[in-house]
């Protein structure tokens, strides 16, 4: 071994045994710095001359070239080593939970009422809304349903102040309508609806979810059609049966009660409906002979029950926030 | 409306069964809301008649029966009903038999006596509640009601047979029956009784209807009552008769009792059954008076003041002058169409009988009962409508039954007639039922339907004339033949149709904000919906605020929902107490729904929320801290976003009055927040204070649309300025006053730091502020900023007396 190769051995070996930058950088000092034994060897060309002078050069710049690359490597190593050591301590145990507020949700109800706003806005209707506190006129006459009407004890009312009653359906919302908005009509009105009953399966409280379709040939098919559409997305089952059967509302002519079942279970209750009243569009501006229509009211507190395996009314009004939660 | 399906099958017998019949009855509008059995399933019962009776020679109180059970022979039965003797017809459950429960019975030793068999009583059978005895059938000594059994009772009824010692019970009592309760829609009247129902069963299936012929009686009688119409069009008929000379004590028969009581009608007398039976079989509701105590002419006319009635059912009225009453020369007697009255009602001395079979108009009626607190069969029928041609034919049927089981000697028949309702013909186009149906139905589809129903209609090319039977209330327009038709035709039989829909695009205005997006924007930041009852009570109203004025539920459901609530409070903290009863600690609740105020009837839409427990649920590496104003604060102002809300001090007698503010949006109040009062938390039951907010809906609602401004590529420059000043000086205010006097370089004057301390000294705090500055054209030098810096600074002392700290 030359007296060169000894000092890139030397310093492969001095590199190797640095473990840390400082050290290494004084190491380095030893092999390239001003007294290194490198540069050392560089001054001494001086003292040769001719081919020997330039074979002497090239070798050490040989040698320098390891020496600098074996720096280089080394610094790397140590930088990684470095590197590597401070992720080893930074790590965290990723098992720990989140940090942070809980989710939040919408009310069971609310959530079926915006599913039904959303499929109904699908097919063009539009969203409308009326007061809690009604008047005799909207909720009953200007739906066909005078004072002592024998239908007036459909509804067990909640009479307030000042000959007002809580409205006992949505029906009130299309009358409203109508005052202001001029045929052809696509609504649907959620909201509360009060009526003296309370068990299991009644509150005294409760939604109801109107629609009024009025239009140049709007037929009971129609209505059957679209009541038919609604829930098929409603359910997103292919179980679902569904029948019209005849029944009475004073505002309706002819009238139906829908139900409904899955499979072979039961028929259920779920919404009335039928084709506008005469009287109703005419009390309302609307000459019958020009337009027609259909108008029906659902019960969303039903709707939600059945979709989501609720079986009793109360849970929904009762705000066990743990019951809630499970809306999220 | 409830009754028994083998009445119903004497009248129109459809070749369906029970459950099928049912299903028909219910897709032809008459709702079938119940089918009950007459009685559950027993076997080996039959009727016997005990021949004697001894004592049990070795227990006091056992007896030992001898009966016949006809072509079964004779039995020895020990037997422990009190009441059993010789003579009495009952029930015996034979060596063999099933009781009710799956009981066996076989022959048994009852102390050295063997017993062939059981006598039953009611419960036994499930046919009764009554233990306490034996179900007697009749007695066989006492011929008579075995006769008005056979005699009287309708030969055709198929399973009323006489009662035969040997005979099944099932088939003797017609037990194998099915009690169908039918909802029916005020709209269909005519359907209140079997007549009815049986014409209905025909029209929607097609089997024939056998209703009741009913004959005029021979008259033999002479005795009559004047009858004086007031008021033609309240009354237009009232028809009527005198008999005389009836047995008052004549029982009920056993087939009548029945059916009654099959239709829930509970026996009294035999009289007061007939006019109740008249009124199921045909719908006339009838009134029978005891004409001994009527005094003159009956006249019909509406009260008068200081008219007084003891009802029937013992209440006695003072007599508001809208109610229509029946008199006689003397006083008022009854109700007209609703009740009759104590004084002139048919008693165990009454031998001779007023029947009344009127007509009211059904105006009179209606509103009536409803004032008045009661219902009656009567009214119930007479306010929607009873056929005004069938009083006559009600009076001559009961006369009938009444000489066939009470005897007596009729009088003639008094039928008073003003002007009955009209019944103006209907047009009806067969192009409108295609319209209205969305099927085209042709026009002798159509004459099918109405042949069908039996309704008189005449045809025109391919129109129609109906003229609606008297006893249909419900035909008036064009429509209801509409739905006649479509009813018979059958809603099944109507295609679902998703046709053409207009292609109008709904408007989706973006500087309206959805009241569901806020919900979302609640939910989303952890937020639980709930939803209360708009009603709450007025002790939780006047609690929160002694000023309150919540709108009073006249009828509440319960005493705590008896007012409107007027914030949505109430419902927020009754769910944060029902919670807390279950020891759930932590909650985050809103609610989005309408309060009711006394002034204008208004009845915003609102936002409230509470926030009860730590400021996060507990959890690792988050400090417990109570969750206080500012947490919500800064969940109202990411949710209201673009909008910003700024606080004012504004006390509420509900909330901490100094930890609590006014709401601000753009200038207007829109609502408030802070930490519920502490007088509130003993009353309410709470162990420390939720933080409390209400927003107007509204005021959320309304939002700019945004319009996006090239932003600054220049860069910003920070500046904190520390100040000391008064505790008195909100920062709010500190931090309004610097954005409006900034120059145009400040682009966010924001507070990061508060602090209060001994070197600051008593009284007054330490703000910490940071200025952002940055120009849209050029680099900010440190010389800009400073300026900008000194000139706030300046601003603070003149306004606030501040100091750089």
């Amino acid at each position: 071994m030359n007296d060169l190769e000894s000092i890139v051995a030397a310093a492969k070996a001095e590199f190797a045994a640095c473990g840390d930058p400082p050290a290494l950088e004084n190491a380095k000092a030893r092999f390239l710095g001003k007294g290194g034994t490198l540069t050392l060897a560089l001054k001494g060309l001086r003292e040769l001359g001719g081919d020997a002078r330039a074979a002497r050069g090239a070798a050490i710049n040989v040698a320098k070239s390891e020496v600098e690359a074996a720096l280089s490597a080394r610094r790397e190593a140590l930088a990684e080593a470095k590197l590597a050591s401070q992720l080893a301590s930074e790590a965290l145990d990723v098992s720990l939970p989140g940090r942070g507020m809980p989710a939040g949700s919408l009310h069971p109800l609310t959530r079926t009422v915006e599913r039904i706003e959303t499929l109904f806005h699908s097919l063009g209707f539009a969203i409308a809304d009326g007061p809690e506190i009604e008047d005799d006129f909207h909720n009953f006459t200007a739906l066909n349903t005078p004072e002592n009407h024998p239908a007036r004890s459909m509804h067990d009312t909640f009479y307030v102040e000042g000959g007002m009653v809580l409205r006992t359906h949505t029906s009130p919302v299309q009358v409203r309508w109508m005052e202001t908005h001029a045929p052809p009509i696509r609504i649907i009105a959620p909201g509360r609806v009060y009526r003296v009953d309370s068990d299991a399966t009644h509150s005294p409280m409760f939604h109801q979810v109107e629609g009024l379709w009025i239009g140049d040939d709007v037929s009971f098919a129609d209505l059957k059609g679209v009541f038919r559409e609604f829930l098929r997305h409603f359910f997103e089952r292919d179980d679902l049966a569904l029948r019209f059967r005849p029944s009475f509302f004073p505002f309706t002519e002819p009238s139906a009660e829908v139900d409904m079942r899955f499979g072979d279970g039961g028929w259920l209750e779920i919404a009335g409906c039928g084709q506008v009243h005469p009287n109703v569009l005419r009390m309302a501006g609307i000459d019958p002979e020009r337009w027609q229509g259909v108008a029906f009211g659902m019960g969303p507190d039903r709707l939600a029950m059945l979709r989501y395996g609720v079986d009793d009314l109360r849970l929904f009004y009762e705000n066990d926030l743990r019951f809630l939660a499970q809306f999220a | 409306m409830r009754f028994s399906e083998r009445w119903l099958r004497t009248l129109v017998n459809p070749a369906l069964g029970t459950a099928e019949l049912c299903d028909a009855l219910t897709m032809a509008g008459l709702e079938v809301e119940s089918v009950e059995r007459a009685a559950p399933a027993f076997s080996g019962v039959v009727v016997a008649r005990i021949e004697a009776v001894a004592p049990h020679p070795s227990a006091d109180r056992l007896y030992v029966a001898t009966v016949d059970v006809g072509h079964e022979g004779r039995r020895t039965i020990v037997c422990g009903a009190p009441n059993v003797a010789a003579g009495q017809i009952v029930p015996c459950a034979l060596d063999g038999a099933r009781l009710p429960g799956g009981v066996a019975i076989g022959v048994t030793r009852v102390r050295g006596v063997d017993s062939q068999g059981m006598l039953c009583s009611a419960a036994e059978l499930g046919l009764g509640d009554d233990a306490s005895g034996l179900l007697v059938l009749g007695h066989a000594d006492a011929g008579t009601r075995v006769d008005a059994r056979a005699g009287a009772g309708p030969a055709a009824v198929p399973g009323d047979a006489p009662l035969v010692p040997g005979t099944e019970l099932r088939d003797a009592l017609a037990l194998d029956d099915a009690l169908i309760t039918i909802k029916l829609t005020p709209n269909r009247p005519d359907c209140l009784s079997l007549t009815g129902i049986a014409r209905e069963v025909a029209a929607i299936t097609g089997a024939r209807a056998h209703l009741p012929a009913v004959t005029a009686v021979p008259v033999d009688g002479t005795a009559t009552r004047g009858v004086r119409i007031e008021d033609e069009d309240a009354c237009p008929r009232f028809a009527s008769r005198v008999i005389e000379d009836i047995d008052p004590l004549a029982p009920t028969p056993a087939w009548m009792k029945s059916r009654l009581e099959r239709s829930g009608i509970r026996s009294i007398s035999a009289v007061v059954d007939i006019t109740n039976y008249v009124m199921l079989e045909l719908g006339q509701p009838l009134h029978a008076y005891d004409d001994r105590r009527l005094d003159g002419d009956i006249v019909v006319r509406f009260a008068r003041d200081g008219d007084t009635l003891l009802l029937l059912n013992g209440q006695t009225l003072a007599l508001d002058r809208d109610l229509l009453l029946v008199c006689d020369a003397a006083n008022p007697l009854g109700l007209a169409g609703i009740m009759g009255g104590e004084r002139s009602g048919i008693g165990a001395e009454t031998t001779r009988v007023f029947l009344e079979g009127a007509f009211w108009n059904p105006a009179v009626i209606q509103g009536k009962m409803r004032r008045l607190g009661f219902v009656s069969d009567a009214g119930y029928r007479f306010e929607r409508g009873v056929d005004f041609e069938l009083g006559p034919a009600g009076v001559e049927r009961a006369t009938e039954l009444i000489l066939a089981i009470c005897g007596g000697r009729a009088g003639p028949l008094s039928d008073v007639v003003a002007t009955l309702p009209a019944r103006t013909p209907i047009r009806l186009r067969s192009a409108r039922v295609a319209k209205l149906l969305g099927i085209p139905l042709s026009p002798e589809a159509i004459a099918d339907i109405f042949d069908r129903l039996a309704l008189p209609a005449t045809r025109h090319g391919d129109d129609f004339l109906v003229t609606p039977p008297s006893y249909r209330f419900d035909l008036a327009i064009e429509e209801d033949l509409v739905e006649e038709v479509a009813r018979i035709h059958g809603y099944d039989a109507i295609p679902a149709r998703l046709g053409a829909h207009e292609s109008a695009m709904l408007p989706a205005p973006e500087g309206q904000r959805s009241v569901s997006a806020i919900r979302h924007r609640f939910a989303a930041r952890g937020w639980q919906e709930i939803v209360t009852f708009g009603f709450v009570a007025a002790v939780t109203e006047r609690l929160l605020d002694p000023d309150a004025r919540p709108i009073d539920v006249l009828n509440p459901i319960a005493a705590q929902f008896d007012v409107m609530r007027t914030t949505l409070l109430p419902g927020l903290i009754g769910t944060l107490q029902t919670n807390l009863r279950r020891r759930i600690a932590f909650a985050r609740i809103f609610e989005a729904g309408r309060v009711f105020l006394r002034d204008g009837l208004a009845q915003p839409a609102r936002i409230g929320g509470l926030a009860f427990g730590t400021a996060m649920p507990e959890q690792w590496g988050a400090k417990g801290r109570r969750v206080d104003l500012y947490d919500i604060e800064g969940d109202l102002a990411a949710v209201v976003a673009p909008l910003v809300v700024a606080t004012h001090a504004s006390p509420r007698p509900w909330l901490h009055p100094g930890r609590s503010a006014g709401l601000r949006i753009g200038g207007v109040i829109v609502g408030w927040l802070g930490e519920l009062h502490p007088r509130l938390l003993q009353p309410l039951d709470l162990p420390s204070a939720p933080v409390v907010f209400e927003l107007d809906m509204a005021a959320l609602q309304a939002v700019p649309v945004p319009v996006g401004r090239a932003v600054s590529r220049m860069p910003s420059v920070r500046r904190d300025i520390a100040i000391i000043c008064s505790e008195n000086i909100a920062v709010r205010e500190i931090l309004d006053t610097l954005r409006e006097t900034a120059p145009v370089a400040v682009e966010a004057v924001e507070v990061f730091d508060v602090y209060r301390g001994a070197e600051i000294g008593a009284g007054r705090k330490s703000v910490a502020i940071l200025v952002l500055m940055r120009d849209t054209q050029r680099t900010l030098t440190d010389a800009d900023s400073e300026r900008v810096v000194a000139g706030l600074v300046a601003t603070l002392k003149e306004r606030f007396g501040a100091t750089l700290r």
